[in-house]
């Protein structure tokens, strides 16, 4: 620990019992972002799920918006330390985008306009626990959070929530993405506080 | 390079929303105009947060100063400029910068481009100058929103005043002052044309602001001719 | 004016003088995608991120990239071809 600063407090910051090991509460939304935003326009968004086969699942803007849309409100944690309670989506669950899709696949990499990409194990993508989200509280996605559409997975530390996503590619081998590859963990529990490899 | 404990033994009010603060830190080595500092603040319970600030003077000994922008929503600079008292701690490393610096040895002519706060290491450099007694032609062109945001003013009059060689240009871009010629306006190319050094005088130019004014001066500069290498820049994001 | 979400590669002595004994804001830094070479000073830097990315200022490819735990750190360079740094005239002995 520095040296004490009299009257320094930093920015607002509470410990909550709900709160992951390390994790303060923010009123705000920080905007993160490792490259400049992508601008996708909504004619021109697509959504891929491709399969370690090379099958390929696509929906346009619109067919994504006709299917089946959930309303999750959820905890998000940033490995950056702020978490923000009761954010509340909308969007499309990862179930119903996979439903008929044809794995035997067990890691997800998902890909970004922009080219970011970040994987996960593709059972944390099933099961009510993700979802490919458009709307938040309330209004469209800005792009400075993701907008058009990103991925919600907010059990994992939230660079796992892939902005501006583009896309899912389905592994048999897990392929460490973006932030992966520069020493961040490849599960990113933030109840374990798996932050970094080797966490 | 580690951190070094400081304390704040003066400082002086540059505008309604900013404030230079003196350090000293026991130890401190030389630094060139242009370079920062990393400050540390660490509240009781071990929270830390580090930001960068330019320094604003050449090296004095252990004293070393920077200018302070209030951020309205930051969590720094709002501490720095309203609540941080003489006599107590701050942790600093530096200094840091190896680029974006002028030394007193060189000799061709200087163009300062300043965008709000980042008139702060550009200011070290005309410091710098008058320390080191050099002749190297100088130019500043500094970009306020109004006279009330900018910083050195009676200093900057009297610079001009009495450092031969140094000439200074204001734009304004929300209000002017009283008896103003001219509307306020964004820093365009005329005021570079007018204010600035000609390419062929091969002058080493310094910007330094926030990154979109960076950008727009940056490119004015190249489109009229200036080699890029010859255009050092600083950019400030908004951190607070 | 609206504000952009990079600073200089300028800002990058602090972070990897903890790393390297030199000094890398002087140094000069090749692109692998574009090709150009340049200023590590020069390099975008986006900050506020779990890391810091610098990214040529030519293409805008990931250049650099810098992770700090507290205990580690990560630099990755895959995207630089060569980093050259002035160094002092080597004397014969």
């Amino acid at each position: 620990m520095g040296i004490v600063t009299p009257g320094f407090q930093g920015r607002p910051r509470a410990e909550a019992p709900d709160l992951p090991p390390g994790q303060y509460l923010t009123p705000d939304f920080p905007v993160l972002s490792a490259g400049p935003t992508p601008r996708v326009p909504r004619d021109q968004w697509e959504f891929v799920i491709s399969s370690e086969t090379g099958t390929e699942y696509r929906w346009s803007w619109d067919e994504m918006m006709a299917l089946p849309q959930e309303t999750p409100t959820v905890d998000i944690h940033c490995v950056t330390r702020w978490s923000k309670l009761g954010t509340t989506w909308r969007g499309v669950s990862l179930d119903t985008l996979l439903d008929g899709v044809d794995t035997a696949a067990d890691y997800a990499l998902a890909h970004s306009y922009g080219g970011y990409t970040t994987n996960l194990p593709l059972e944390d993508l099933r099961d009510g626990q993700a979802w490919l989200v458009h709307t938040y509280d309330g209004d469209d996605l800005p792009a400075e959070h993701g907008g058009p559409a990103r991925l919600l997975v907010p059990h994992l530390y939230f660079w796992k929530s892939a902005k501006w996503v583009r896309g899912i590619h389905l592994t048999v081998e897990d392929t460490p993405g973006f932030w992966e590859t520069a020493g961040y963990h490849d599960y990113g529990d933030p109840w374990r506080e798996q932050r970094y490899q080797g966490d | 390079m580690s951190w070094r404990a400081a304390r704040l033994v003066a400082h002086r009010t540059e505008t309604p929303t900013a404030r230079t603060l003196v350090l000293e830190v026991p130890g401190w080595p030389a630094h060139l105009p242009g370079q920062h500092v990393d400050i540390r603040l660490t509240a009781p319970d071990g929270y830390q947060a580090a930001r960068s600030y330019s320094l604003a003077a050449p090296a004095d000994g252990d004293r070393i100063e920077v200018s302070v922008q209030r951020v309205s929503d930051g969590e720094v600079s709002p501490f720095l400029v309203d609540a941080y008292r003489e006599g107590d701690p701050v942790e600093v490393r530096g200094p840091i910068g190896g680029w974006f610096v002028w030394r007193p040895q060189q000799t061709e002519p200087v163009l300062l481009v300043a965008g709000g706060s980042g008139v702060v290491p550009l200011m070290a450099m005309i410091r710098g100058r008058r320390a080191a007694g050099s002749r190297a032609p100088f130019r500043l062109i500094y970009s306020v929103r109004t006279p009330e945001d900018a910083f050195y003013t009676d200093e900057l009059r009297r610079r001009v005043r009495d450092d031969a060689g140094l000439d200074v240009a204001y734009v304004y871009t929300r209000q002017a002052p009283e008896g103003w010629r001219g509307e306020p306006h964004r820093l365009g190319l005329a005021d570079v044309n007018t204010h600035g050094w000609p390419p062929e005088l091969e002058p080493l130019v310094y910007v330094c602001g926030p990154t979109a004014f960076v950008e727009t001066v940056s490119d004015l500069l190249v489109g009229l001719g200036h080699p890029a290498r010859r255009v050092r820049t600083e950019r400030f994001g908004p951190t607070g | 004016m609206t504000a952009l979400p990079y600073v200089d590669g300028n800002m990058l002595d602090g972070p990897l003088g903890e790393v390297f004994a030199v000094d890398l804001s002087s140094a000069t830094a090749r692109c692998a995608n574009c090709g150009t070479p340049g200023p590590v000073a020069g390099l975008r830097v986006y900050s506020h991120a779990p890391g810091l990315v610098g990214r040529c200022p030519t293409c805008v490819e990931v250049m650099l990239r810098l992770v700090r735990a507290p205990d580690r750190a990560w630099l990755d360079l895959r995207g630089a071809t060569f980093l050259q740094f002035p160094m002092p005239p080597d004397r014969p002995r």
